[in-house]
C-alpha cells in the first residue's frame, strides 16, 4: 500500500458526463488551475453517449446534437479548457476531509483535493426496486441498458416489448426498440394521463402505432427462460389481464447514484434522495459540493449543464475567498404531497436561488405553491401545470421572505 | 455428448444432482481413487436449492435433537467452516440474536436454550431487551428480549458449491450439465441410466437430486419419501442497509409461525425472508406479490429504517421439503443405491458431513477406497466479500494483470478480470446466471442499468456463446 500513487488537485470532479464536464469547464474559466474529472466508464460523455436521437444542446449549446455528438462536443470543450480527465477510473471511497481514493488499470490511487464535486448522475430503477414479482428471466431492461444494448453493442432485444412508464424517457425508450426492430406493444402508466408532451404521444398512436395505457399497473412478469407475458392491472377496477411481450422496459423512476455521497456522510434529503444542498450544491460536509442529476433526478442534459455551471462558480468563488464554515446553517425546504421534492432543499434566505425545481407524484388541478414556517404561511406563489414526472419550475423569489429562525419551510399545493 | 460420457468403462459411482450436496459427495468421493460423474439436469452447478437459500452457516442450535439432521449440521458447521477459512469462501462470523417480540416468544426462549444443549451447542446466551438493544440499535419498537446465537455465521453459498466441484473436478470428476436422467435400469452389477444425452454406466448410485430426488427415488423402484416443494421467498436490500444490523436477526419459532429473519450477506447486503409455502411445482421460483407484501410487513417492524433502502433483488428458492422432519438418507443393501432426500434449509451447513456419512455409507456397500495421493488441490476461490480483499483493492493483483483494475460492474465492483477468471475452464460460466454466481456482476443496485450490454456481450466472447443463447432468444 506504500506504493500508492497520490494525485493532488484542486478539484476533483467525480463523474464526466455533462454535468461534472461543463462544472469542471465552468470551474477552470473561474480561474481554479488544477481541475480533474474521474469518469468509471472507459469514455467521458456519461449517458448521451447512448442516445443517439437529436435534441441535445439546445439550451446550453444553441444547437441540436445527437447524443454521442454532444458528449464528444462536451469532452472536447473541457479538454480545450485545460480540465484534465481521467477515464475508466473509479473513485472507490470518500473521506469527509476530501481524500478520495481510485482504481484503474495502473493501480491504487489517492486523490487529494481543495474540494470535491459529485456528479456521478443517476439511474432508472430496476424492476426488482419497483417491487415487480414473477419470475426473473432475460428480457427484462431499463432505458439505460437497453441503449447501450442496441446503440453500443447492437444485442438482439427481442420481438415484443412493453415499456413501463409513460413520460419523456419511455417515449424515447419505444424510438430505441423502433430501431432495433421491436415491436413496442404499449407504454403503461398507473397515472391518469401519459406525463410527457402531447405531440409526442399522438405521434406514438398516430405514426407507430403504440398506445399509452393509463391507469394500468404491471403486476408480475411470468417466463423461465425468456419473457413471455406479463400481468397487469387496471388500477380502477382491478381487473387484471395477461399480454404476451418478451421484453419489459422499465423507464423513468429516477434515484441519484448517492452511494459515494452518502458514505462520506453527506446528507441525503429524503424527497429528492440526492444530496441536501443549496444552489450551490453546497452539502454538510464543507469540503464536497454536488451538481447535476446527482442532486435531484433528472433533468434533461442541457438543464443539468447550465444548473451545473452555477453550481461550479458558487464552488470557484468559495474557492477564492475560502469554503464556508460549517457552521452556517442554512434554512431546510420540505415538501408535502403530493409534491414528492424540491431543489434546492437548502437555502440562504439572503441570496434564494433564482429558480426552484420541484416535481410531483400525481396530476393536481390546483397551481398554487404555498411556502410555510411554524404552519404559517409567509409566501404563495403561481405554479405552470402540474404534471408528475416533468420537471416544474418557479421563481426562486417567494423564498426571500423565509425567517432563518423559524425552523424548516414547508411547501404544499394550496 | 461429451466424449468422457460416452466411455465403455463404467464409473464407479454415479451421481445425480450437482446441487451442494451432489457437489459435496463428488469432493469426497475425489479425495480416493475412485472414478466418478455428477450428471446434472441444469447447465450450471448449484442451480436449484443451492443458489437461492438464505446463505447462513447454521450450528445447528434448533434442529430436533437426537436426529440425524442435527448431528450432520453440528458437524457440517465446523467442517465446512475450516474449508471456507481454506479455500478463500466469503464467510463471517456475525453470530445471531433470536428476537422475542412477544410474550410467548419471550417465554419460549429457555426451552430454546435448552434445545441448543441438547445439540450440543452450549454457547447460547438469554439477553434481556436492553441487551438485545444495545447490539442492535436499529430493531423496531417491542423487543421483549432475546437468545444470542454467537456461533451463527453467514457465508457464500455460491463459492461454496463451486469449490466443492472445483475440486472434484480437478481430480478427475466427470460433470455432465444439462444431463437429464429419465430412467435407471440394472445390468449384473451395473446400474444403467438413460438421459436425454445418452447412456452412462456405473457400479454405485448416489440420488442428490434435491426437488427430484423422490422422482429419481421411484426410477429406482422405491417409494420412501415425497419431495413437496416449500417456496422462500427472499429480498435483498442494497449494501447501504448493511449498517443497520450486526448480526443475524432471527425469529423465535412458536406453535403459530416461522416468522422471518433479516441477516446480512457477506457481500455486505441486507436479506429479508424466507416465506414457507408449500407449492406442486419444482420450478415455482416466482416471487408473488402477496410473500413480498408479507416480507415487508414483516421487516418493517423487525427493523423499520430497512425497507426504506433500495431493494436489489427479490428471488425465491424451493427447500426439498418432505414428509418427515428429518433428512432421507438410505443405503439400500444390495442395490449399490444411496438416496440422500429430504436435505432442506440445512443443507448447505450440513453438506461436507452428509458427504462424508454418504462415504461411509458406500464403504459399508463395499465401495473400496484407497487414499489418492497426493491429496485433491484446494481451490483458491475468487474474494467476493466485503470482508475479504477484493480484487479492485488488490494493489498486488492489479500490479500483475492491469483488467483487475478495470471495473466492469461499478454497483459490485466487478472486475474485467474477475469475469475473465469466471469464465475459464471446465466449470467456466457459461451462461447469466452462472457468471452472476461466480463474480456478482450485474447484481447490484442497477441491475444492469450501467454495465449489463457491457457484460453480456463480454460473457458472449469469452465463452463463445451469441448474445440471443444466453438472453434466452434462441441460437
Amino acid at each position: 500500500m506504500t506504493r500508492e500513487n497520490r494525485i493532488d488537485c484542486d478539484v476533483l470532479v467525480v463523474g464526466g458526463g455533462p454535468a461534472g464536464l461543463s462544472a469542471a469547464r465552468e470551474l477552470r474559466a473561474r480561474g481554479v488551475a488544477r481541475v480533474l474529472v474521474v469518469e468509471r466508464e472507459t469514455q467521458a460523455g456519461g449517458v448521451p453517449r447512448h442516445c443517439h436521437h437529436t435534441g441535445f444542446g439546445l439550451r446550453d449549446l444553441h444547437r441540436a446534437f445527437t447524443g454521442p455528438r454532444y458528449a464528444d462536443e462536451l469532452v472536447g470543450r473541457a479538454i480545450d479548457s485545460g480540465v484534465q480527465i481521467l477515464t475508466g477510473t473509479t473513485i472507490t471511497s470518500l473521506e469527509k476531509d476530501g481524500e478520495a481514493r481510485a482504481t484503474n488499470a495502473s493501480g491504487l490511487h489517492v486523490v487529494n483535493s481543495r474540494a470535491v464535486l459529485l456528479a456521478s448522475g443517476a439511474r432508472e430503477r430496476p424492476r426488482s426496486a419497483r417491487l415487480v414479482a414473477g419470475d426473473r428471466p432475460p428480457g427484462v431492461f431499463t432505458t439505460g441498458q437497453l441503449q447501450q444494448w442496441v446503440y453500443v453493442h447492437a444485442l438482439p432485444v427481442g420481438s415484443c416489448a412493453l415499456v413501463v412508464g409513460a413520460e419523456h424517457v419511455s417515449f424515447s425508450a419505444m424510438l430505441t426498440l423502433r430501431h432495433a426492430h421491436v415491436k413496442t406493444l404499449a407504454l403503461v402508466t398507473d397515472l391518469e394521463a401519459q406525463q410527457s408532451v402531447a405531440p409526442f404521444a399522438l405521434a406514438a398512436r398516430r405514426f407507430f402505432g403504440v398506445p399509452v395505457w393509463t391507469r394500468t399497473r404491471l403486476v408480475a412478469i411470468n417466463g423461465r427462460e425468456r419473457v413471455r407475458e406479463v400481468v397487469l392491472e387496471d388500477v380502477t377496477t382491478g381487473i387484471r389481464r395477461v399480454e404476451p411481450v418478451d421484453v419489459v422496459v422499465f423507464t423513468g423512476d429516477w434515484i441519484p447514484e448517492n452511494e459515494l455521497a452518502r458514505r462520506a456522510g453527506v446528507d441525503i434529503d429524503p424527497g429528492t434522495l440526492g444530496p441536501a444542498s443549496d444552489i450551490g450544491g453546497r452539502t454538510n460536509v464543507v469540503s464536497i459540493y454536488a451538481t447535476g442529476n446527482l442532486l435531484h433526478p433528472v433533468e434533461t442534459a442541457d438543464v443539468a449543464t447550465l444548473r451545473s455551471r452555477e453550481v461550479a462558480r458558487v464552488l470557484a468563488n468559495d474557492l477564492e475567498v475560502g469554503l464556508p464554515s460549517s457552521t452556517v446553517k442554512p434554512i431546510t425546504v420540505e415538501v408535502e404531497p403530493p409534491l414528492s421534492w424540491v431543489w434546492p432543499n437548502r437555502f440562504d434566505p439572503s441570496s434564494p436561488a433564482r429558480r426552484v425545481a420541484l416535481r410531483t407524484k400525481t396530476f393536481s388541478q390546483s397551481r398554487l405553491l404555498v411556502a410555510r414556517q411554524e404552519g404559517r404561511e409567509f409566501s404563495r406563489v403561481r405554479l405552470g401545470r402540474v404534471v408528475p414526472n416533468r420537471s416544474l419550475g418557479v421563481d426562486g423569489a417567494f423564498l426571500a421572505a423565509a425567517q432563518p429562525d423559524r425552523g424548516p419551510v414547508w411547501l404544499s399545493l394550496g | 455428448m461429451s466424449r468422457d460420457s460416452q466411455r465403455d468403462d463404467p464409473y464407479d459411482v454415479a451421481v445425480i444432482g450437482a446441487g451442494v450436496v451432489g457437489c459435496a459427495i463428488a469432493r469426497e468421493l475425489a479425495r480416493c481413487e475412485v472414478s466418478a460423474v455428477v450428471l446434472e439436469r441444469s447447465g450450471d452447478v448449484g442451480n436449484g436449492t443451492s443458489k437461492a437459500n438464505t446463505a447462513i452457516l447454521h450450528t445447528g442450535f434448533d434442529c430436533v435433537p437426537g436426529s440425524l439432521e442435527s448431528s450432520l449440521v453440528s458437524r457440517g458447521y465446523h467442517l465446512l467452516g475450516a474449508y471456507a477459512e481454506a479455500t478463500g469462501i466469503a464467510i463471517e462470523r456475525t453470530g445471531g440474536i433470536l428476537v422475542a417480540w412477544d410474550e410467548e416468544q419471550q417465554a419460549a426462549l429457555a426451552s430454546l436454550r435448552e434445545k441448543a444443549e441438547k445439540n450440543g451447542y452450549n454457547e447460547t446466551q438469554i439477553l434481556s431487551a436492553t441487551e438485545v438493544r444495545d447490539r442492535e440499535p436499529n430493531l423496531g419498537e417491542g423487543v421483549r428480549g432475546g437468545l444470542a446465537v454467537p456461533g451463527e455465521s453467514i457465508i457464500c453459498p455460491w463459492s461454496t458449491v463451486l469449490a466443492y466441484a472445483l475440486e472434484a473436478a480437478t481430480a478427475g470428476v466427470t460433470f455432465l450439465f444439462n444431463t437429464e436422467v429419465t430412467a435407471v435400469a440394472r445390468d449384473g452389477e451395473l446400474h444403467v441410466l438413460t438421459t436425454n444425452q445418452g447412456e452412462v454406466r456405473s457400479r454405485w448410485l448416489i440420488n442428490a437430486a434435491g426437488l427430484f430426488s423422490s422422482d429419481v427415488d421411484g426410477l429406482c423402484d422405491h417409494d420412501d419419501f415425497k419431495v413437496t416443494p416449500r417456496r422462500g421467498e427472499l429480498v435483498v436490500f442494497d449494501k447501504l442497509a448493511r449498517d443497520l444490523i450486526t448480526s443475524i436477526i432471527l425469529p423465535v419459532p412458536t406453535q403459530r409461525t416461522k416468522g422471518v429473519l433479516v441477516a446480512p450477506t457477506v457481500y455486505g447486503n441486507v436479506l429479508l425472508g424466507p416465506t414457507a409455502d408449500d407449492v406442486d411445482d419444482p420450478f415455482a421460483t416466482a416471487t408473488t406479490e402477496e410473500g413480498i407484501a408479507r416480507l415487508f410487513a414483516a421487516g418493517a417492524k423487525v427493523v423499520p429504517r430497512l425497507i426504506d433502502e433500495e431493494v436489489t433483488a427479490m428471488y425465491a428458492g424451493l427447500r426439498a421439503a418432505t414428509q418427515f422432519q428429518d433428512y432421507q438418507i438410505r443405503a439400500h443393501a444390495g442395490e449399490a443405491y444411496v438416496c440422500v432426500g429430504g436435505i432442506r434449509s440445512t443443507g448447505l451447513t450440513a453438506s461436507m458431513a452428509i458427504a462424508e456419512h454418504v462415504a461411509g455409507l458406500l464403504r459399508a456397500e463395499g465401495l473400496e477406497r484407497t487414499v489418492r495421493t497426493p491429496a485433491p488441490a484446494i481451490p483458491d476461490m475468487a474474494a467476493l466479500g466485503e470482508q475479504q480483499l477484493r480484487r479492485y483493492l488488490d494493489e498486488a493483483a492489479i500490479d500483475r494483470d492491469p483488467e483487475y483494475g478495470q471495473i466492469i460492474c461499478h454497483c459490485e465492483r466487478v472486475t474485467r478480470g474477475e469475469i475473465r477468471d469466471a469464465c475459464a475452464g471446465a466449470l467456466g460460466a457459461r451462461d447469466l446466471g452462472a457468471l452472476r454466481r461466480r463474480t456478482r456482476a450485474m447484481n447490484g443496485r442497477c441491475q444492469g442499468f450501467y454495465c449489463g450490454a457491457q457484460v453480456v456481450a463480454l460473457l458472449s466472447e469469452l465463452s463463445g456463446r451469441s448474445p440471443a443463447a444466453l438472453t434466452g432468444l434462441g441460437s
